[in-house]
Formats: structure tokens, sequence, C-alpha cells
């Protein structure tokens, strides 16, 4: 090819000088240097400020962190050991971390059932990969949506049948919709879609798994609400009101830009009133007010409230962040799925929504961030999350007046989940960039 | 290869008008608010017309013909299409909007799929096409707007002229009996005009019935078998091309075409 070239295009060259390395000044660190630090005499002083000021905190920082006892077994004693040490602020006593590093995981869950925790964190690792990586097989989708049920179980323990007859609700569910919306249209097979499950769940479900649960026991030993803690329950109620959070949120942003006065009226109002409490109150409420509601000797799990408590926080402010996103979308996008014939909830699903998701993503991230953080609050209405722990600990008599050690500690664990997320918002705006 | 859309030999023996009408307006009526836009539109669209809507800017052409397929409401009058006849019934809404096509001045692909997928979207989730066919229903279009090769593409990396005729080869997927047009050339830069113009004078040569609102009058005198003019929201005068432009007959129409040919 390059042969014929040669020949009858004199001016074509065919062979390629040989590669040669930019100079030293145009590429490598110096450039990188001379270009982002020293490019004049303003950011030179910037440059040299910054340098000074990191290296006075990290000289302080570094040598309390890295020289710190892990062996002292109270407070007292690693006072002692650090004063030996003769640096000019002192260094850590890890020590605490070290004794009561499970506690602040699994909070007074029991010891010979932590495989069960760890089992459950481990399928969640399982079930959420499939909806953070697109391209991982689709089929992992169906593990993904039992994996609540089975973490349920295997968290709480008690029967098998529990989680069975809750699924059971929702297959009936389906069910009725799928007959009823044939027959009688859509907004019949919604409502029997909605009645169906919560008669069953409030009315048969109980009786039913008793009564399963008498045939055939399948019964794992129960633990209670009162003695989960530590990081395993801000990560139980983060999680699940992360993941509750955003579809709810969904709907309520449509719901407030829908034509229909009522349903409008109500989300309008259900997110104004949310957002203009704070969620402490949200959480009071969940802790007391709600048993005086709720028919006399029901009981309802403490954890169940508080996750409903948080995910309707959430939610309002998710549904601001989707609505920005579609209150973005040039209306041409609006009028093309029209115009192509797609119904509301087509266009909703197809076209609009996932455009409008994908502009509120660093929204979406953040309110995610917020709820994981949020959870910590549940400590002042008596909850054992990391933070509730602390004042266990420091009540200790060999631990009184730890104060750093610890909420560093708690800090770091909640930075490297935030960190994560917020990498992983970073990754899927990337991957989802279409133009140029 | 091919030549300028209004220097092309035009093939018309498929291009008969039949006696079957596609759209029936009769005393039709809207208004934004207080404001009325279109005044007593009366309109017969036979099954194989070609007609183009001229007229100067806000007269309310756009606003007619997106009352064709409901994207705005009429409030007095009926709108006929397909035999149809157009109300908030939302069953027939929609059923019109699946005979009819229509493509924008701005394209309005959709971003965040494929130029394949932006083809297929709408025959599989409308009229349930299998996806197999649909894809291949979208390549046979693909490659009659002579773009095949950008299939796998999004829109943000294709050309203004190569993103309307995708716009229009979506359109065709969902094999339409009626298409409309909203002045699909007038964001294109003029090397691009020719491309879209050569597009929409091959789908005139097949047949389809076309309503078309362009300041293009090149392709009308080419194509188009009535020219309609509006003012105000009325319709001013209508005629053959030929009449239309040698031998306009209000004083509206002849300010009209002077400025819009002479210069
Ligand atoms: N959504 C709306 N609300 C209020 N008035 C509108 C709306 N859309 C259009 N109008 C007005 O209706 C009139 C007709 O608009 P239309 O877009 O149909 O004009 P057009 O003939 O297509 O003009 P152009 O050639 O500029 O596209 C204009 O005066 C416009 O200002
Ligand atoms: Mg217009």
């Amino acid at each position: 090819m390059s042969d014929t070239h040669a020949q009858t295009v004199a001016y074509v060259r065919d062979t390629m000088l040989p590669e040669q390395a930019p100079p030293s000044t145009a590429a490598g660190p110096i450039k990188w240097m001379r270009d982002n630090l020293f490019s004049s005499v303003l950011n030179t002083v910037l440059t040299l400020l910054s340098v000074y000021f990191l290296w006075l905190v990290l000289s302080l920082v570094l040598p309390w962190v890295w020289y710190g006892s892990w062996t002292a077994t109270s407070l007292k004693e690693c006072r002692e050991v650090v004063a030996d040490l003769g640096l000019a602020h002192g260094a850590a006593c890890w020590s605490v971390i070290g004794e009561r590093y499970l506690q602040l995981i699994y909070g007074f869950y029991p010891a010979e059932l932590y495989w069960r925790a760890n089992l459950a964190f481990v399928l969640m690792i399982v079930a959420l990969a499939p909806v953070l990586y697109p391209n991982l097989p689709r089929k992992i989708l169906w593990f993904s949506a039992l994996y609540p049920f089975i973490a349920f179980w295997l968290l709480w323990g008690g029967t098998l049948w529990t989680p069975v007859v809750a699924v059971a609700g929702f297959v009936l569910g389906y069910f009725a919709f799928e007959a009823l919306y044939r027959l009688a249209g859509s907004l019949v097979g919604v409502i029997a879609a909605i009645l169906v499950p919560v008669i069953w769940w409030l009315l048969l479900a109980g009786p039913v798994a008793n009564g399963l649960a008498s045939v055939l026991p399948l019964t794992i030993e129960t633990v209670e609400s009162a003695k989960f803690g530590g990081f395993m329950l801000s990560i139980i109620i983060g999680v699940t009101g992360i993941a509750l959070s955003l579809p709810l949120g969904i709907l309520l942003a449509l719901g407030r830009q829908s034509d229909l006065m009522i349903v409008k009226a109500i989300c309008v109002g259900f997110i104004e009133f949310i957002r203009g409490v704070p969620l402490i109150t949200l959480l009071f409420v969940a802790s007391t007010l709600l048993n005086y509601f709720l028919p006399p000797g029901t009981t309802f799990d403490i954890i169940l409230r508080v996750i409903i408590m948080v995910t309707l926080f959430a939610s309002a402010y998710m549904a601001e962040v989707v609505r920005g996103g579609l209150a973005a979308l040039p209306t041409g996008q609006y009028e093309a799925a029209d115009a192509l014939g797609l119904d509301y909830w087509k266009a909703t699903r197809l076209i609009t929504m996932p455009q409008a998701l994908k502009i509120s993503i660093p929204g979406i991230v953040s309110t995610f961030i917020g709820l994981f953080k949020d959870t910590t609050l549940v400590s002042i209405i008596g909850l054992l999350d990391p933070i509730g722990l602390t004042n266990t600990i420091r009540a200790d008599s060999n631990w009184n007046g730890i104060v750093w050690e610890l909420y560093g500690f708690i800090a770091l664990m909640f930075f490297i989940f935030c960190f994560g997320m917020s990498r992983y918002s970073m990754y899927l705006e990337r991957k989802l960039k279409t133009g140029h | 290869m091919s030549q300028l859309a209004t220097d092309r030999e035009i093939d018309r023996s498929k291009m008969a008008v039949s006696d079957e009408v596609a759209i029936q307006i009769n005393k039709m009526n809207k208004w934004y608010g207080a404001f009325h836009v279109l005044r007593d539109i009366d309109m017969t669209v036979q099954r194989g017309e070609r007609i183009v809507i001229a007229g100067p800017s806000g007269s309310g052409k756009s606003t007619l013909i997106r009352c064709i397929n409901r994207l705005e409401e009429h409030q007095k009058g009926d709108i006929i299409v397909d035999g149809i006849e157009l109300t908030s019934d939302l069953k027939n809404i929609d059923k019109i909007r699946r005979e009819v096509g229509m493509c924008f001045q701005h394209f309005n692909l959709f971003p965040h799929l494929s130029i394949l997928e932006n083809c297929t979207l709408a025959p599989m989730w409308v009229r349930k096409t299998p996806k197999k066919e649909a894809e291949e229903i979208a390549m046979h279009f693909l490659e009659k707007v002579k773009i095949p090769e950008q299939a796998d593409k999004y829109p943000g990396q294709l050309s203004g002229g190569q993103q309307q005729r995708v716009a229009i080869a979506r359109s065709l997927c969902m094999k339409p009996r009626i298409m409309l047009f909203d002045e699909p050339t007038s964001a294109l830069d003029p090397e691009m005009i020719k491309e879209v113009l050569d597009t929409m004078v091959e789908l005139a040569e097949e047949g389809m019935t076309m309503l078309c609102v362009t300041h293009e009058m090149g392709f009308a005198k080419q194509v188009a078998n009535r020219v309609i003019f509006m003012d105000a929201g009325q319709i001013v005068e209508q005629n053959e091309p030929e009449e239309f432009f040698n031998n306009p007959k209000s004083e509206r129409t002849k300010l009209f075409l002077s400025q819009i040919l002479g210069h």
C-alpha cells in the first residue's frame, strides 16, 4: 500500500520518523510543577504557604496517630505509657478501639451469631453489585429483589415463614393487578395492587405464618431489636433508607408535577411539611408519640419506625432534587415522546426519568450521604449506633474521658462509606456521558 | 451523486393523490389564554397530498400542525385524522399519534439513547414489535436516510443534518401514514439543509402524506401540490405552487413572497 504511494505520489511520506521523548520542560513532573504550582509569583507564594500549613498540621497529627498505644488496658495506663515517649503533644490510645471494635461494629448482637450479620453484609454486596454495575448479568437482580427479606430473616431470626408471607403479599398484589388491569383498567388495577397486599399483611399474613411455622418451624434464633447497634445498625438504617427514599422521591416528584390537583396537593404538602421540620423531631415522634396512635397492644419495632421516618425525611429532599432534574429537560423531549405515541408512564420511564436522574446524580448522592450521616441522630432516641455506643464506652471507668480516638475512628468509618458513594457517583456520571 | 433538491428530476408516478381524506379540519379555533392564535381554520388533506404551509413568524403555523397530533389542544371545531376525531379521549389521541409522525425544528432526539435505540424505542414499546424486528426496521430506515453506519453513536456525536435525518428515520420506523414537519431545516447550516431536503423529497416520491411548515420555497415548488399561506392565525390563501408563486391573489401574500424571494 505505502509502496504504491511512494511511487505514485511523491509528496506522501511513507516512513515515519522515530518517536522522540518531549524535552523535559514540556512534559513530566517538572513541567507539571511549573504549570500547576509555580506558574506566577502569586501561585508560588500560595504554594509555599500551603506546603507550610500542611506540614504544620501533619507534623502534629501523624506522630500522635503513629506512636499511639495499642496495648494499654485503661486510659490511665495509656497516659503513662504515652508520657514515657516524651512527645510534645502526646499520642493516641488506640487500645480502646482494639478492645471495643466488635461492639462498635455489632452493638450487643450475640457474639455467636455474628456470622449471620456477616453473611447478611456479604449478601448485601452481592445484591448491590448488579444495581451499581449494569454490565453484570441482569438475572442477579432477582436476588437483589429478594435480598431485603433474606437479610431481615438473617438479622432478626425467627421463622423463615415471616419473610415468605411478606413476599407473598407482593406476589398477590402483582396477580391482583394483572387480573383486574385487563378487566377494569389501570386505575382499578393499581388500587387492587395496593389493597390486596395491605389486607394480606395486616389480617392474614400473621396467622398464616404462625400456622405454617407450627407445621414446619424452619426457625433460627431470634435477636431483638434492642441488641442491634454499632455500624451494623447505621448500615441497616442507612441502606434501607437509601433504597426506599429514591423510588419514593421519584414518585413524589412526579406527583408534584402532576395535573391531578389532589395528588399534587398531597405531594406538595408532604414535601413542604417534611422539609420544614428537623429530622430529630420526626425521630422523637417515631420513638414515643407513634405508640399513642397505634392500637394498644400492637408492638411496632423501633428500628422499623426509625427507618420509616428517615426514609420519609430523605424522600422529601430526593423529590426536590429529582424535580430539578425533570425541570432541566427541554420541553422538546416531552413533545417528541408524545409525538411518538408513548403514554405518560412509558415516556417517564424511558425518556424523561432516565435523563432527569442522570442530571440529578450529584444531588441524589448528596442526599444519600446526608441520610447516611443522619443515622447518627438515632443515638438521641436511645438506639446504640456508634455514637450511642460512645456513651457506654466512656461510662466504663477504664475509658472514662476518652474522646479523640473514639470519635476519630467513627468519623473515619463514616468517611470511608461516604467517600465511596461520592467516587461511585463520579464514575456513574462519566459512564453515562453520551455527548462529546 | 445526489443533486440539489431543487434541480432534481422527480418521479411523479407514485405521487398520485387519492380521493380518500387523511385529515379534515372544520372551523377549528385555538386560544392561548386570551390570545386567539388560530381562527376558523378549514382544511382538507387528501391521502398522498404534500402540503407546504408558509407564513410570517407568529402566524400560527406551528400551532396548526401541532394541533393535528394533539401536542396542542384546540378549543373549538373538529379535527378528524385518519377517520378518528380528536377529542380529549386518550385512546383516540394515542391511536392518532401512532399514525402521525412528526419532525421538529430542533430534532428532539433522545440524547441518552443510541441512534438505533432512538429508532427502535417507539416500535418496541408502542407497537410491541419484537426487538430483532424493530432493529431490522430501524436499519432499513437509517439506510434510507443514508446514515446506517452511525447506528451505534449517540445523538450528541452527530451533525445537525445527520440528527434531523435520524429524527425522520425515527418517525418513519412507526410506519406513519401522515408526516408533519415543523421547520425541519431552519436550525441547520446551509450545506446540511440539502441533505435533509433530499430525504424529504424521497419521502414525497414514495407517496407519503406530508404537511410541512418551511421557508424552503424551492422544496415547495418541487414537491408540494398545495401551498397554504397563513397570517395572523388564518388561512389567507391556498393554491398549487405554480399559481401561488406566479400569481398570488392577496396583498399579504404578495408582500410575503417579495420579502422571502426578493431581497
Ligand atoms: N405556549 C404558548 N403560550 C402563549 N402563546 C403562544 C404559545 N406558543 C405560541 N404562542 C403564540 O402564538 C402565536 C403563534 O405561534 P406559532 O409558534 O404557531 O407561530 P409560527 O407561525 O410557527 O411562527 P415561527 O415561524 O416563528 O415558528 C405566536 O404569536 C406566539 O407568540
Ligand atoms: Mg413555528
